[in-house]
């Protein structure tokens, strides 16, 4: 592709109605369910997510099926809807499968033409929460990683995949296509990994001797895969979104209340200057975020380079506005019970999840045609 | 410069020392106490104290000998609170009694100290401090809450201060003493942090009672001498010599070197950038230093705890990423409590989380920041309207 001057697709850059009805809802589920001390403590449980705060989100508000047509078992809606769901998701940094599974699974099933058959079958089950399945490569995978993960064979040991402790399905990219593994057969082991963001946990899985129910040859499984990817860095952006923003909000409000010197330290312009700068960051990664899900929903052919953009550019606000947090609220910032280091630690690992803003800076770059030097 | 004191005479006394105590053949607390008591283990204090009155850049012809006889040394990190803060504070500060006290052990390391200074609603603005100290007959009787207190679960003794008159302004009000850790009435509970282990705590300080023998400095010139201290603090934090690529920046380089595939340009162009700043901060430590021997300190001490916190948040940012998948890891969340404070340990998401804390332990890089712009650059300081108020009058 080259750069063009003006793209075909005016990007819709708002919230309607219908979404901002869909956040309320999200929000005031998350706020009765996963305040900042519940997720503390089921960060410190064996449990990877609330199950029933999962049906709820899941299939109580029907979320897990945004992306999925009516006629394959889902809401009908888009990409607009599931990035809504991600910014509160990513507000409350509350740990459930919704972007591994009901963005990257589920995206990589309907890239399959699933109806009938075993991936239609699966892709109902996710729609409506009755199952969830993660993609089976490492977190880290960015987009453009899709076709060199379709190598090898089922007998493999993949590490750092996210969600995959709590999931049913496994999708298993080979040299042969693209398998189904359930996580109860014979011959897998999902092995909990220690992960820096305890809100999202990371598991090695390993096959040896598993049986796989063969969804599509390489070559569609190849696109398949890419597009899940594709679309869960773009929807990352909006996780991104809320946690910078509400990192922000935090900020403001901790430095308004705390006194020092006899005076709130917010009015010390030093650190009005730096929120105000935060601000202006997070108006524009709502901008990346809005124009990555919108690409996405309308199937845009700039989809891949304002994926880039938004991830390029979200990724680096959520961790300055994370790191800006934890040092605004001073010594209580480097607390256990303060959530702030919550936030730090997903912004972190969101800044590598499906590729590190210098990935896709040379996403960017190819795209463009701007090559390195 | 007399006989005793220049760097001959210091290398002649270090081989004396050496000679009579050969390392090998010594134990090691053996040698710490002959070392101090050959006044070699802080040349520039006074002779009997540890020192021989020494210009304070010869330590380090002190040290290098030592080092290259494989002596071995008073582990500086677990002792750095007394080492960097306590000492110099005693030293400027103590009676004869005090110094003859507590100096020695704590040099030796048998003393563990810690800082009783933030309290909740006092960090930043540590004059506003609460903690109340009431005199009793010889003893004051001490009550209040500090937070944050590195290494209170191992210490002996702590410098606290406290306020003795909260009807003057807050800065007149304040004394210093030294704090008995093992006094019942001091109560030490873990406080976990954003690493997951506890390295700091909280204290709660009920009936405490602190001879008087035990204030440094006068009664409610308690601020002047916690100066001293904060200061030692700021230089102790960033001040330490270090080699080319020593500290954060030698293991995001070894790393880069050992794993060409976690490459990308955006990182390189970060690393190398990082490199050359890293570099320049050593470069100006040293200059700091060389300054200081020639008789003209100057005002980058202030700079270099700034820039310590600044480059190892951003190289161990880096290198986090770097690492991709091995750096969505972490190595261990189990609540530990610590012996010492480790910035540069362990795997690279600790050292990422632990280095939050070097803009905010010993003073913020904000406050910082504006120590720079009115001491260094003389800029008018902000408005102020707690300066003059008694302390029990300000709005809380
Ligand atoms: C790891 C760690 C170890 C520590 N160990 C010890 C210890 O052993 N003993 C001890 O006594 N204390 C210790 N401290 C406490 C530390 O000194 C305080 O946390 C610090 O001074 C900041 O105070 P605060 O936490 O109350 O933040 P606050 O003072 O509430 O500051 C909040 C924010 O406001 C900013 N701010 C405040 N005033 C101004 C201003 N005038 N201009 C611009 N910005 C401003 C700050 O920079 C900060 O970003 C430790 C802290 C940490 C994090």
């Amino acid at each position: 592709m080259s750069a063009q001057p003006e793209t075909a697709h005016a990007p819709d850059l708002l919230y309607s109605e219908a979404e901002e009805d869909l956040r309320s809802a999200v929000r005031s589920l998350l706020t009765a369910r996963a305040d900042a001390p519940a997720v503390i403590a089921a960060t410190e449980s064996a449990t990877p997510y609330d199950q029933e705060l999962w049906a709820s989100l899941a299939s109580g508000i029907g979320a897990a099926g945004l992306l999925v047509p009516e006629k394959l078992g889902g809401q009908g809606a888009g990409h607009r809807e599931a990035a809504v769901v991600l910014e509160e998701l990513g507000r409350g940094v509350v740990p459930a499968p919704y972007l591994t599974s009901s963005v990257v699974a589920t995206e990589v099933l309907l890239a399959l033409d699933p109806l009938g058959g075993p991936a239609g079958e699966l892709l109902a089950d996710l729609a409506a929460g009755r199952r969830t399945a993660v993609l089976a490569l490492p977190f880290a995978t960015p987009p453009a990683g899709a076709r060199a993960a379709m190598a090898g064979g089922l007998e493999r040991t993949v590490t750092t995949v996210a969600d995959a402790a709590a999931a049913d399905v496994l999708l298993v990219p080979t040299a042969e296509g693209l398998y189904a593994v359930g996580t109860a057969g014979t011959g897998v082991t999902v092995e909990p990994l220690v992960p820096l963001d305890l809100t999202r946990p990371l598991a090695s899985v390993t096959l040896a001797g598993a049986a796989g129910a063969l969804l599509a040859e390489a070559g569609p499984a190849a696109v398949a895969v890419e597009r899940g990817l594709l679309s869960g860095a773009g929807l990352l952006a909006s996780e991104q979104l809320g946690i910078a923003e509400w990192c922000l909000t935090e900020t403001v409000r901790h430095t308004r209340e705390r006194h020092q010197f006899n005076r709130p330290v917010g009015s010390f312009q030093a650190l009005k200057h730096r929120m105000a700068q935060l601000w202006l960051e997070v108006v524009s990664a709502r901008a990346a975020a809005r124009n990555a899900a919108d690409a996405l929903a309308a199937g845009a052919p700039d989809a891949p380079l304002a994926v880039a953009v938004a991830q390029a550019y979200c990724s680096k606000v959520a961790v300055h506005a994370a790191e800006e947090c934890v040092q605004l609220h001073g010594g209580v910032g480097m607390t256990w019970e303060h959530p702030a280091h919550l936030y730090l630690k997903r912004a972190k690992a969101d800044s590598t999840a499906y590729g590190t803003p210098g990935r896709h800076h040379e996403t960017v770059a190819r795209l463009t045609e701007l090559p390195a030097p | 410069m007399t006989a005793a004191t220049d760097a001959d005479a210091i290398r002649r006394r270090t081989q004396d020392l050496l000679a009579a105590h050969p390392p090998a053949t010594t134990g090691r607390a053996e040698f710490l106490r002959a070392r101090f008591d050959a006044g070699l283990a802080w040349v520039h204090y006074p002779a009997g104290l540890g020192g021989l009155g020494a210009p304070r850049s010869l330590q380090a012809v002190a040290d290098a000998e030592l080092a290259a006889a494989g002596a071995p040394d008073n582990d500086p990190r677990r002792i750095g609170i007394g080492l960097g803060m306590a000492a110099p504070t005693i030293l400027g500060y103590g009676t004869d009694e005090q110094k003859q006290r507590f100096l020695r052990p704590l040099w030796l390391g048998e003393e563990v100290w810690c800082q009783l200074f933030s309290e909740p609603g006092a960090g930043s603005d540590l004059a506003a401090l609460g903690t109340r100290a009431v005199r009793d007959g010889d003893d004051w009787v001490v009550d209040g809450q500090k937070v944050w207190t590195s290494s209170a679960h191992v210490a002996r003794w702590a410098i606290l201060i406290a306020r003795t008159d909260p009807g003057l302004p807050k800065h007149r009000g304040i004394s210093y003493f030294v704090c008995d850790m093992t006094d019942p009435g001091v109560e030490v509970r873990p406080l976990r942090q954003i690493t997951g282990e506890a390295e700091f705590n909280e204290v709660f300080l009920t009936g405490v009672r602190i001879p008087d023998s035990h204030r440094l400095g006068p009664v409610g010139e308690g601020w002047k001498v916690a100066q001293t201290t904060l200061m030692n603090e700021r230089v102790s934090i960033g001040g330490a010599r270090i080699p080319r690529e020593g500290g954060m920046i030698g293991t995001v380089a070894k790393t880069w070197r050992e794993h060409p595939g976690l490459r990308t340009h955006d990182l390189h162009q970060r690393l190398l950038t990082l490199w050359v700043e890293a570099e320049v901060a050593r470069l100006t430590g040293e200059r700091l230093r060389q300054q200081l021997v020639a008789g003209q300190p100057g005002p980058e001490g202030s700079g270099m705890k700034l820039a310590f916190a600044r480059l190892n948040q951003e190289i161990s940012g880096l290198e986090v990423e770097l690492l991709g998948d091995e750096g969505l890891l972490y190595g261990d969340w189990t609540m530990r409590r610590p012996e010492i404070v480790d910035f540069t340990g362990r795997d690279a998401g600790y050292r990422y989380l632990r280095s939050k804390g070097n803009s905010i332990e010993g003073g913020t890089s904000e406050v910082l920041l504006n120590i720079v712009a009115e001491r260094v650059l003389g800029l008018p300081a902000e408005p102020r309207n707690d300066k003059d108020v008694a302390w029990k009058d300000l709005a809380r």
